[in-house]
């Protein structure tokens, strides 16, 4: 029989007699029989536990304790392809695991491990629901192509592209199903997966099932969404004093008659104190030896936006029995969503912050659904806000969309040469997204053309195909351990959008269906690694990953990615073994090639020609003719390529009561894929994808994690990681370089763009005049410093000031139990990150009451202070420190033990997401990716009860 | 290839070319652009064009805030205007098509895809048109910038970087390319609707001429003379006998129509072209729905130089007055200056246009008027092959078209009477910066008109504007180009 240290069997542990290479598996009680004879060496291990090793005597029966792993150093890590014990790692890899997550209301996956893990950054979208997020890994290595890592689930590399009919495609995974998160940080780690992997790689394992008992897990968590704040805009009374006591020249007479005489609190109207149930159920056990888990999941979320809701069914089923002999073992892991979402037009949202507060928000009229607009005439002003509430209630905007992820994988240990693996993974991600608009004839937002009555679909298909032999062995005589892998990938992705007319509400068509849309395109790879390990000291990995994509023309088609990463085990010197004080000390050194192709075009190496559309025809003489371009092209397009290095330290300290770990790491990318101006007349357009630039970046981690209490009834853990980036700079960014060329402008505000990707900064660096304020303090219209000298204003005047990005994040976590009671909290702070607020910029202007144009505008309170007329777009004085703290969530649980007689269990918990933000910066939330702030969909601050019962 | 299988694929593809007059991309109006780095209704053809010539100058003045628009009213723009840059891209976008397209249509290409009889003949005139377009552009681009990038259909796409070609020489080539194909093209109004002929070659050759000078150093009026003639003898057009109507949602129907740029607004939608010169204007009292169209976007308007210039009676003066003050205080203010009511998104009857944001209007490149008035010009500056009555009598001509009368009519001609009467018939029609720098009134003090140069009364500035340097993102990315002179 084997059981853990509280005497609880242990089902599915391993029992192995190692000369014969036969073994068993316990059953549900833990027990087994084997034959045997004295003298054999059994070897018990079990996932999580110390191995343990017996040598056979007389006794007929065997009574055996594993004691869980004494420190997460035997964890085992899930890496490309495999698994790996924690203390082999050569590269920089990081775990989280279910225990711990983020707790409390997370619908969507990476909200999990947000301020959890050192260099990876997961910044929030907005506050709609399964909104996704900004996630990057050491920073994005990219300007042009994507800076998303690639996300592999259960071994198949998934679709991050987005799906039609669904806010986020990780929404359509159901956090309560994913057991851990693994994340590749460098190269060493990341180039088996080659040409993709250049922005890390994060692995998600989904929880399956262990031989044993039946238990089933029921949970449900329920919650409340508040609105934490608005935009400072004015109220209807201060406007109208605004209105009337405006003497500039902006305003005429006729302007000021539109005043009216409401007081509508446009932000309070639009948004509602949200509830949301999430809902769980897993079975999991062994039926036979067949262990299995399947889970049902409900959630059902309402955005604070008024008619905002997203409903997911989720169901994940996972099967992994062996077979012959434990030979072959299989894992069928599947995973089904379908969502429901009704999307709320966001655009309320933005109408809510610029629309009159003196009006009302009904008109006490017919035309446009009763709902006060600005009008021209009998039609509404086309260039006024519409009503917020209008532009809620007549637009009907569903989606539906399924996805199924799913891989089988076979694992055949050879009977004859037990150390070599075969491993065949088959897997696919499909997904279907459609969904339908329709905005009614009379709304006035669309009354230009009759409303819509749209629909949409999209398929999207990604088929796997891995085939891998791994071949481990330890050569006792040299103390040497050698685990070789080498395999094949065939991967290919299709979507699919069938076009379909534009109509009317009333069913009448707009306009005709385009051309359907079809793109694919296929992966083809050949990958190794030889992990070598020496005297149990010395760790020594290569990888090369060779891949092939049809994205690039047959000349360019096939890229090498190799690594190659060296590890020391110093605390297994003997100088150092048997240390009281450091239990685990690793250096680590790793160099590596990765590449980056996710964010390029299909077909971008070669001359493609598109028909236009109905609405872009010609005229030649009474035909329309349909027009077809060329597109612009670069045939020698190629991937990005990253180059990095890396140097980390492990360190464990008191029984690894205490670990520290430090990564300083340097990446240059080459070959940046870049949009750049091409010479007139020598392409199909004046901009080009090429590779052109290149980016350096350098930082440094660091992650501390430490039991700080630990005894039997009171536990604390506290987990501290920072980030300091040393260094991102843009470092070539023309084909020729020039040194007048002040940059490629990004960042736009929607009038101007306010940021510049230039050579010597940062990528997306504030690019602004430096403004000039009066002895009171204000900023002066229309005055800026004239720093090129040149005596008037222009783009040299400009100046390169500040980053949307950080130069340091951190994140806190706390967890502990007292008794029955646990609790946490997770807090993240980023530091010298900035923002343009582009609402203040856009809004508190006079020009935005007055256009002139038959109607007024909200402006936003700033007004009061700087009193400018005319849009200050390129003013710094709207750029703004937006460094913060922000405590993510809070949480207490309590375990009520068993209830009743039944044998179920039950625990309440109690948490806050969203509990409270520091910041100096004036907008509402200072955490927008890309640090322009247009009025986002604000987050709200969530209060979760839950309960979790398991029998 | 597939796409260049048949006459229908060439069709198509002639059609981008003539399509990039108008359209900003292959959506309408918007959502997949040709040119980058700027918002896609900028990047209209002839929105630039028409900004270009018109904003520098007394007809035009624009309120907005868009980027640096208000440098070309101020004459102050720089090498890093990003609108000069969308209209040198989108320039040579359209020689980049047309070269493209005459590879594709070379005899030797046809007969290797199996293309002959009538649709090689078919293909072969598309060629010429193909031809016509890039010379319009090349002209555009001569005329605008002087010493442009020079690529033909000898250059492939690729990494490449082009020479430069000298004013004079482009001249030369755009002349000779003129030459070359004025034979073969279709006679006048013998081709379809929208598509060039014979005297749309003429018409460009006559604008060639008349400002030789200018491009070249060396007079051509007698040349300028015999193609404008040839426009009016052998062209079978006739004015128009509305002048308002020319500027309408049905203007295709235009008797004096020679070759224009169409829009529509169900089928051929855009931000820039006619919908911009119908809304832009739109402003302070106007109503929107009395213009056919939706929405005003309040921006257009023009200066107290052009309004003087007319006197009362003289129909094509169609100002909106009301509500506006004629003397600008502050260009920002859409109400400071009188408004022009002249593209309107209705028919001839008075019908709206087929949609109320997108217009039908199509703008008239070329039209008989100005055969009358280059011809009239080139005989009084010394070109041979006319006669001064026949150039009185076509101003004249306009004249009693204009007051529906001939008691305005003129006794002789004078060159200052030419550049006014193209002012009162050509405002707002993307000519005016060309013709003030032909008459030398452009940068200089001789002429001067409120905010010209920035300064309330006007004011001369440096001569080297009567060109637009070559937008810096040329200069940086093909080092043959050199700087046009004073923007260094």
């Amino acid at each position: 029989r084997v059981v853990d240290t509280n005497n609880e069997a242990l089902p599915g542990a391993t029992v192995f007699i190692k000369a014969k290479q036969t073994g068993t598996v316990t059953d549900e009680k833990g027990e087994f029989s084997l034959n045997a004879e004295i003298g054999d060496i059994l070897e018990f291990s079990f996932t999580g536990f110390t191995t343990h090793q017996e040598t056979v005597g007389t006794a007929t029966t065997l009574n055996i304790v594993l004691a869980a792993a004494s420190t997460y150093l035997e964890e085992m890590v899930v890496v490309g392809y495999g698994t790996a014990r924690k203390k082999d790692l050569t590269g920089s890899v990081a775990t989280v695991s279910a225990n711990n997550f983020q707790k409390g209301q997370i619908s969507t996956p990476e909200q999990l491990i947000a301020g959890k893990v050192a260099g990876v950054q997961i910044t929030p979208g907005s506050g709609a629901p399964g909104s996704g997020s900004r996630i990057r890994i050491r920073g994005g290595s990219s300007l042009n192509a994507s800076n998303s890592p690639l996300i592999v689930i259960d071994g198949v590399p998934v679709d991050n592209g987005g799906i039609s009919g669904v806010a986020n495609p990780l929404a359509l995974l159901n956090a309560n199903d994913i057991e851990s998160f693994n994340i590749l940080k460098d190269a060493s780690a990341a180039a088996i997966y080659g040409s993709r992997a250049a922005n890390g790689v994060i692995l998600i394992t989904t929880k399956s099932g262990s031989a044993g008992q039946f238990k089933v897990n029921f949970s449900s968590l329920n919650s409340v969404g508040i609105k934490t704040g608005s935009v400072d805009v004015l109220n209807g009374d201060e406007f109208r004093s605004v209105v009337n006591g405006y003497t500039g020249t902006i305003a005429s007479s006729a302007d000021r008659l539109l005043v009216g005489t409401a007081n509508t609190n446009w932000q309070e109207e639009i948004y509602r104190g949200a509830f949301t149930t999430d809902n769980n159920i897993s079975f999991s056990g062994g039926i036979k030896r067949l262990p299995y888990r399947l889970s049902v999941g409900y959630l059902n979320q309402n955005g604070i936006l008024l008619r905002d809701n997203l409903q997911r069914t989720s169901v994940a089923l996972n099967l992994s029995p062996n077979f012959l002999d434990n030979h072959l073992s299989v894992k069928v892991n599947s995973k089904y969503a379908q969502t429901n979402s009704f999307f709320a037009n966001q655009g309320a949202v933005g109408a809510a912050v610029y629309f009159d507060p003196t009006q009302p928000i009904y008109s006490g009229e017919q035309p446009f659904g009763g709902y006060f607009e600005w009008l021209n005439g009998a039609q509404p002003n086309f260039n006024a806000a519409r009503n917020p509430l209008g532009l809620l209630y007549q637009r009907e905007d569903k989606g539906n969309s399924d996805r199924l992820i799913g891989n089988v994988q076979l694992d055949y240990k050879l009977h004859f040469l037990p150390e070599l693996r075969a491993n065949l993974n088959l897997g696919m991600d499909q997904s279907w997204g459609s969904g339908t608009v329709f905005v009614p004839a009379e709304a006035a937002s669309q009354a230009n053309r009759g409303g819509t009555n749209n629909q949409y679909k999209q398929t999207r298909s990604n088929k796997l195909l891995e085939f891998y032999l791994n071949y481990a062995k330890e050569f006792d005589a040299i103390q040497s351990r050698l685990d070789f892998i080498a395999g094949y990938s065939w991967q290919d992705w299709k979507t699919e959008s069938p076009s379909f007319p534009d109509l009317r509400a009333d069913g009448t068509e707009f306009e005709p269906a385009g051309i359907d849309f079809a793109t694919q395109n296929t992966l083809v790879s050949f990958y190794g690694r030889l992990n070598y390990t020496a005297w149990d000291r010395y760790l020594l990995t290569f990888t090369l990953r060779r891949d092939g994509s049809s994205r690039f023309s047959p000349d360019a088609r096939w890229g090498n990615f190799p690594s190659a990463a060296l590890a020391w085990r110093i605390s297994n010197e003997a100088f150092l073994k048997g240390s009281k004080v450091i239990s685990d000390l690793k250096l680590r050194l790793g160099w590596g090639t990765i590449g980056q192709q996710d964010g390029i075009a299909d077909y971008g190496y070669q001359a493609n020609y598109f028909y236009g559309d109905a609405a872009a025809q010609y005229q030649f003489g009474n035909e329309f003719v349909t027009v077809v371009r060329p597109q612009g092209y670069d045939a020698n397009l190629q991937w990005e390529k990253t180059e990095t290095q890396n140097l980390g330290l492990d360190l464990g300290l008191f029984d690894s009561k205490l670990n520290f770990s430090a990564d300083f790491f340097i990446k240059n990318t080459r070959d940046l894929l870049a949009v750049v101006p091409v010479a007139a007349g020598t392409n199909f357009t004046n901009n080009l994808l090429t590779n052109v630039g290149s980016i350096r970046n350098q930082g440094l981690e660091l992650a501390l994690n430490t039991k700080v209490i630990n005894s039997a009834k009171f536990s604390l853990d506290l987990g501290v990681n920072a980030t300091f980036i040393l260094q991102n700079e843009i470092t070539k960014l023309q084909l020729i370089s020039d040194p007048n060329f002040l940059g490629a402008d990004v960042g736009g505000t929607g009038f101007n763009f306010v940021q510049k990707h230039s050579v010597g900064y940062r990528p997306s660096t504030f690019f602004l005049y430096k403004t000039v304020y009066d002895e009171q303090g204000n900023p002066i219209e229309g005055l800026y410093k004239d720093l090129d000298g040149s005596g008037n204003l222009g783009e040299t005047d400009k100046r390169w000031y500040k980053n949307p990005e950080p130069n340091a994040y951190f994140g806190f976590t706390l967890s502990g139990t007292y008794d029955k009671l646990s609790f946490g909290c997770v807090m993240r702070s980023n530091v010298g990150n900035y923002m343009y607020n582009a609402v203040k910029a856009g809004s508190g202007i006079y020009q935005n009451i007055f256009p002139n144009q038959g109607y007024l505008s909200n402006a936003h309170r700033d007004i009061l202070n700087t009193r400018f007329d005319n849009r200050q777009t390129w003013a710094d004085y709207y750029l703004e420190d937006a460094s913060f703290l922000r405590m993510d969530n809070l949480y207490f649980g309590y375990d009520l033990g068993a209830v009743g007689k039944s044998g179920m269990t039950a625990r309440l918990n109690a948490s806050v997401q969203n509990v409270f933000v520091v910041t100096k910066y004036s907008g509402l939330d200072p955490e927008i990716a890309g640090g322009i702030d247009n009025a986002i969909y604000p987050r709200p601050r969530v209060f979760a009860l839950g309960v979790n019962l398991e029998f | 290839d597939k796409l260049f299988a048949n006459e229908a694929g060439y069709r198509s593809s002639l059609a981008k070319i003539y399509g990039g007059l108008s359209l900003t991309g292959n959506n309408g109006p918007d959502g997949s652009g040709d040119l980058g780095g700027i918002d896609e209704g900028f990047s209209s053809y002839l929105r630039n064009y028409w900004n270009l010539q018109e904003l520098c100058t007394d007809e035009a003045v624009i309120g907005w805030n868009d980027q640096t628009i208000k440098d070309f009213h101020e004459m102050d723009w720089t090498p890093a205007d990003n609108f000069l840059r969308a209209m040198y891209s989108r320039l040579f976008y359209q020689i980049a098509l047309a070269n493209s397209f005459i590879r594709e249509s070379e005899d030797g290409v046809l007969g290797s895809r199996g293309i002959s009889g009538t649709d090689a003949d078919k293909i072969r005139a598309y060629k010429l048109e193909a031809r016509f377009l890039r010379a319009l552009s090349y002209w555009h681009a001569l005329d605008l910038f002087g010493n442009v990038t020079f690529v033909t259909e000898e250059d492939a796409i690729g990494a490449f970087l082009p020479q430069q070609i000298s004013r004079t020489d482009l001249f030369s080539y755009i002349e000779s390319e003129c030459k070359a194909i004025e034979a073969e093209l279709p006679a006048p109004k013998q081709n379809e609707y929208g598509r060039a002929d014979k005297a749309a070659v003429w018409m460009l050759l006559a604008n060639l001429y008349l400002n030789a000078q200018v491009y070249t150093g060396q007079a051509k009026y007698t040349e300028a003379v015999t193609y404008s003639k040839k426009v009016i003898a052998e062209g079978g057009y006739a004015l128009q006998g509305n002048y308002r109507h020319l500027f309408l949602a049905d203007n295709h129907k235009s008797t004096e129509m020679i070759f224009a740029a169409t829009f529509d607004g169900v089928k051929t939608r855009t931000w820039g072209g006619t919908t911009y010169l119908v809304h832009a204007p739109i402003g302070g009292d106007m109503q929107a729905a009395d213009f056919g169209v939706d929405n005003p976007w309040g921006g257009l308007r023009t200066t107290s130089a052009l309004v003087d210039k007319f006197s009362v009676g003289d129909q094509r003066a169609n100002f909106q007055e009301a509500g506006q003050k004629k003397d600008i205080e502050d260009i920002g203010n859409f109400r400071d200056g009188f408004s022009i009511k002249k593209w309107v998104n209705k028919t001839s009857t008075g019908a709206n246009g087929s949609n109320l944001t997108w217009v039908d209007n199509d703008f008239p490149i070329f039209r008989l008027s100005e055969a009358y008035l280059i011809y009239a010009e080139a005989v009084l500056r010394g070109g041979t092959g006319g006669s001064n009555s026949e150039a009185l009598g076509y101003v004249n001509a306009l004249r009693s078209r204009a007051f529906g009368n001939s008691n305005n009519n003129l006794g002789s001609l004078t060159l200052q009477n030419i550049i006014d009467e193209r002012a009162r018939e050509f405002h707002w029609e993307a000519k005016r910066r060309t013709d003030l720098i032909r008459f030398n009134q452009f940068t200089t003090a001789d002429y001067l008109w409120p905010w010209k140069g920035n300064v309330k009364d006007g004011r001369g500035v440096e001569s080297f504007r009567n060109i637009y340097p070559i937008p810096a993102p040329e200069i940086n990315t093909n080092p043959n180009l050199q700087q046009n002179p004073g923007y260094n």
